[in-house]
């Protein structure tokens, strides 16, 4: 049963996955993105990472993925011809990506991994919860002044504007 | 098995998304056909009639507070932790835990004053300045 | 059919890592390259959480996909901004189309 689930799980993420990856629809990449996250919350789950997997589903899920969509929505332009790129990325890019699985996949096969016979902790968030206030207190604090950078910097550029909104949608 | 905890969320997910196809299914094979001609095709029918394009380009200062909405959701991978072991904590590093987060929260907190305070928050304040500055620019 | 196991999970992220690398190389439009960004951050974090499963006994593996998480929301804010501050000046987000340093 536990089986059944962790195939049901990698197999919506992979192929999602892989709909982001060849969708022509940039907003169908986008929805089908969702489903990616989300199986790998379930993955989480099922890895006994209870905090991790919600916080998936409520950053990722609801703060990246809105984020990215909404910007999908702002950017979107009816009609364009593109300019087509003087060769074909897809091959080489796709020899290079099959090399890579390859070698990865080769290594994951063939090294021993030391698996300890540990079942999955049952509670994570008061473990984690101990780790960051003592061992990891410097990327504690740390990431409150990567965030207020974030935040700042992403403020300024969107705020800086020489044509007013109205202009722009007319030209 | 550790994984029968997550069962009962997983059989949440799966009825939700069964009895939400259950209703669109079963509607689907119930309602009368409908040939999406004339005005069977709007989208609001005996209503007003649509104008333009439904794939309308939203205006970019809707991303800005779902930015700062993001940094702040953020917040919650750490305060969450942080609350839940507060208390068996408390004994071993006293008020040492509750200044880190005050420190955590006061340097995002500084972040909020500073767009508050470059007005990014308010949403009709900053078209009226446009919108006078616009005149000056005209005069 | 063998017991899922850690070698099943690594898998699994080295699939969202290649598929996100492919994205990444070959996707035009700026939105969609950050989405392949993203597959390859959620590669790595499968990979941290199996490892801190099977491997460790400690639970730093999670604290780690944690932070991986924070930074990524923090890297999509900033990287969306720039997107949207590129669609501003160029009117595009396909990125063959800004090739100029200046208007």
């Amino acid at each position: 049963m536990g089986d059944m689930v962790f195939y049901l799980f990698a197999l919506m993420t992979v192929l999602s996955g892989f709909f982001v990856v060849f969708s022509k629809n940039i907003v169908h990449a986008g929805f089908s993105l969702m489903f990616t996250l989300f199986g790998v919350a379930g993955l989480f789950a099922m890895l006994g990472a209870d905090f991790l997997a919600i916080t998936q589903t409520m950053v990722y899920i609801g703060g990246v993925l809105v984020l990215v969509l909404f910007v999908v929505m702002m950017t979107r332009i009816p009609a364009q011809n593109l300019p087509k790129s003087s060769f074909n990325r897809k091959i080489p890019a796709g020899i290079f990506s099959v090399l890579i699985f390859a070698i990865v996949f080769k290594v994951i096969g063939g090294t021993e991994w030391n698996v300890l016979p540990v079942d999955a902790p049952e509670a994570t968030i008061s473990m984690i919860g101990q780790k960051l206030l003592t061992e990891f207190i410097f990327p504690f604090e740390y990431a409150s002044i990567v965030l207020l950078l974030a935040m700042i910097g992403a403020a300024i550029l969107i705020r800086e504007r020489k044509i007013d909104d109205d202009e722009e949608v007319q030209s | 098995m550790l994984h029968e905890h997550y069962a009962v969320v997983l059989l949440f997910i799966l009825f939700g998304i069964f009895f939400a196809n259950l209703a669109l299914g079963a509607a689907k094979i119930f309602r009368p056909r409908s040939n999406r001609v004339g005005d069977k095709g709007v989208s609001f029918e005996c209503g007003e009639l649509p104008v333009g394009s439904a794939w309308v380009r939203f205006n970019i200062r809707f991303y800005l507070i779902a930015l700062f909405f993001i940094i702040f959701d953020v917040e919650v991978i750490f305060i969450y932790p942080w609350a839940a072991v507060f208390k068996s904590l408390y004994p071993a590093l006293g008020s040492l835990m509750f200044i880190e987060m005050m420190v955590f929260i006061a340097i995002l907190v500084l972040g909020l004053v500073y767009i508050w305070a470059k007005g990014d928050l308010d949403w009709v304040k900053t078209l009226s300045k446009r919108d006078g500055n616009k005149e000056v620019s005209g005069a | 059919m063998m017991e899922v196991g850690l070698t099943h999970y690594l898998t699994v992220g080295a699939i969202l890592f290649t598929l996100g690398i492919f994205a990444v190389m070959t996707r035009r439009n700026t939105v969609a390259l950050l989405m392949g960004v993203e597959l390859i951050l959620n590669g790595a974090n499968v990979n941290f959480v199996a490892f801190s499963r099977f491997v460790e006994t400690s639970i730093d593996g999670h604290i780690m996909a944690a932070f991986v998480i924070v930074l990524a929301a923090a890297e999509a804010a900033v990287a969306l901004a720039i997107v949207l501050a590129m669609f501003r000046n160029f009117g595009t987000v396909h990125v063959d189309s800004v090739d100029s340093l200046k208007q």
